[in-house]
């Protein structure tokens, strides 16, 4: 080859032709944060993390330490929100909480994740009656209530963190097959696909390599939405006993435990509500976020 | 020149909701080593679909290659189900593809290096440094700068222009027999596609590639091409070297075309009518709606196949044929 590289001027020619690049970085930055509320959410998840990472530094007491000589005690004084009715640290409990709920949420949303995904990409490539088979199944399992499915999974399996993870995550694993199937079916059009085939590369090099990093994005944003939606399910089964077992510190049971009392110390089921409402509401900003900023139809641009 | 491929007797068929579309129908040609064929036609004439037929591409539902043998380097490539084994063996190894759209042509998730590794290791027994050499060598030969860099760039970093010198290069890594460009130029400006006309035909010159080349412009034909295989309504009409085609267009088709080449200055003429339906398709002539040198005896003759001529020249005019006493 000589005309490209010997001839100066095919060579400045095509220097121009480059486009200036775009810093991917610093546009998913800015598009990020754009939205005052995602920032909001952003710097709550940042400090539950905190919480959750020095729980032991920060608390004040052991959170399973019972001090039946001051039970049920006001807010204020050595116990800065109260103590429950076997004398735990209220605040106490609600800092460990934090870390069963952002362990279990991860957990659970990655399960799901990973299930639905290998599910979803199996029946994208299947086409034809196992595709259908698949689907038709997922459908089914959408129109279960998801509750009425987590307590019968829970009550299947044995109280305590795995089984809720594993069932929460079962409840979840729909709606990851049915958005990686839609991707499937959408990006398998592309002409990228075709080009890849034409170059002789196998179906499941195919999905392994181009249509699964081309789905990352919204399974990213669908990931970050489901933690708070699983935080939500895990707290609704510890609510009703289902989820994880006493004593260990979690938000819904703290909030069922401290029912009983709502009229003469409402604080013990208020704050662990306020601490899982704070804790979606903030996946959720997030998971918005992601959402805006991993938007394909944006990439490459300045705006 | 040994003989590379030989098509006889391609059909294609879609099934739709309305019938069955003869996208390409009893189509047979053939391809010479390093011989550079064109193929020519307007939108929908099937000249793609007749090569992704060849290359197993078609999908299926809802289409469907029905008859005809293609044989290539010796085996019969239609014998092969798509995306089996033996056919991907084939793909991007021996006979590979550059597709119309630069823009979209490449993963955008993935880098340029990575995606030029992908096809050395699927079809070369070699580790990815030396597929990331290679690419960085082939980078070059098609003309981009900084080739060590840009191998670590993605897509959307590059510009139509440079997208299609990676996809040619990429077409070229395994050293294939022969490259199916389609409509390769098309999507770009009139100087980039210049450039990458050339570029292509010194690289098919330089490796001794058969090239087919599907447009629907002659004038990139007639500069690059030896033969040319003109395509109307799923049918090759007319067939021969550039210099008698150019000369002497047998077909009223292909001198309609000739005419649609624009030149500065003079008003840019069309061929009037639309291309047929191709469900359904009467056993007559398919251009005599659009025909300009039609007579009653286009209306009642069936249609007559490629016929050939003299020289290498064929055409399915059934008037020409009947002038040329045959």
């Amino acid at each position: 080859m000589d005309i490209d590289i010997a001839n100066k001027d095919d060579f400045e020619l095509l220097e121009e032709e480059l486009l200036p690049p775009v810093n991917e970085v610093k546009r998913f930055i800015r598009v990020f944060f754009r939205r005052k509320i995602v920032v909001v959410g952003f710097i709550l998840v940042i400090i539950f993390l905190f919480i959750a990472a020095f729980a032991g530094l920060i608390s004040p007491y052991d959170p399973y330490e019972q001090d039946l000589y001051n039970v049920l005690s006001d807010p204020g004084g050595a116990h800065l929100l109260g103590t429950d009715a076997l004398g735990r640290d209220l605040f106490s409990r609600l800092i460990y909480g934090t870390r069963t709920a952002l362990a279990v949420g991860a957990s659970t949303a990655l399960v799901a994740a990973a299930i639905g995904t290998v599910i979803g990409l199996i029946a994208g490539f299947a086409e034809g009656p196992a595709q259908t088979i698949i689907m038709r199944l997922t459908d089914a399992m959408m129109a279960i209530p998801s509750l009425i499915l987590q307590i019968i999974i829970a009550s299947i399996l044995k109280a305590g963190v795995p089984g809720v993870v594993f069932a929460v995550a079962i409840s979840l694993v729909p709606g990851f097959i049915r958005l990686t199937n839609g991707q499937v079916l959408s990006l398998k059009q592309n002409d990228y696909v075709l080009a890849a085939r034409s170059m002789g590369s196998s179906r499941i090099r195919i999905a392994i390599f181009h249509i699964l990093p081309n789905c990352l994005s919204p399974l990213i944003v669908q990931i970050t939405m489901m933690m708070g939606i699983a935080i939500l399910a895990e707290a609704s089964l510890s609510f009703l006993g289902m989820g994880i077992l006493p004593p260990t510190a979690a938000w819904g049971s703290m909030a069922y435990d401290g029912y009983r009392y709502l009229t003469t110390q409402p604080l013990l089921s208020i704050a662990p509500g306020l601490a899982i409402m704070f804790l979606v509401f903030s996946f959720s900003m997030i998971g918005d976020g992601l959402r805006d900023a991993l938007d394909p139809k944006l990439r490459g641009t300045t705006s | 020149m040994g003989r590379l491929l030989t098509v006889t007797g391609l059909s294609t068929e879609f099934r739709t909701e309305r019938g069955v579309v003869k996208a390409v129908d009893n189509v047979s040609y053939h391809v010479d080593e390093s011989e550079i064929i064109g193929l020519v036609g307007e939108s929908g004439c099937g000249k793609s679909v007749s090569q992704l037929s060849i290359m197993r591409l078609i999908p299926d539902p809802p289409g469907r290659v029905v008859a005809g043998t293609a044989v290539f380097d010796g085996v019969d490539l239609l014998q092969f189900k798509r995306d089996s084994s033996e056919i991907c063996e084939i793909r991007g190894n021996k006979m590979s593809m550059v597709f119309q759209e630069p823009m979209t042509s490449l993963n955008p998730a993935m880098t340029i290096g990575r995606q030029m590794a992908e096809v050395m290791l699927v079809h070369m027994n070699i580790d990815k440094n030396e597929a990331r050499e290679r690419a960085e060598n082939m980078l070059m030969q098609v003309g981009i700068p900084d080739p060590g860099k840009r191998l670590d760039d993605y897509p959307h970093q590059l510009s139509g222009g440079m997208r299609q010198r990676v996809m040619v290069g990429m077409s070229m890594l395994c050293d294939p027999k022969m490259i199916i460009a389609d409509e390769a130029t098309t999507a770009l400006d009139a100087t980039i596609q210049a450039q990458l006309l050339e570029l292509m035909y010194e690289m098919v010159n330089k490796y001794h590639t058969a090239l087919i080349m599907v447009t629907h412009n002659l004038g990139i034909v007639a500069r690059y091409a030896h033969r040319i295989n003109v395509m109307y309504a799923g049918r090759i009409i007319e067939s021969g070297t550039v210099k008698a085609i150019w000369a002497n267009p047998m077909h009223p088709y292909t001198e309609g075309l000739l005419s649609c080449v624009p030149k500065l200055g003079e008003k840019l003429l069309s061929i009037k009518g639309m291309p047929p339906s191709l469900i359904n398709r009467p056993p007559t002539c398919a251009f005599l709606s659009r025909c300009r040198y039609r007579n009653s005896g286009c209306f009642s003759e069936p249609a007559r196949e490629l016929t050939h001529v003299e020289g290498q020249h064929s055409t399915a005019c059934n008037r020409r044929l009947e002038a040329a006493g045959l």
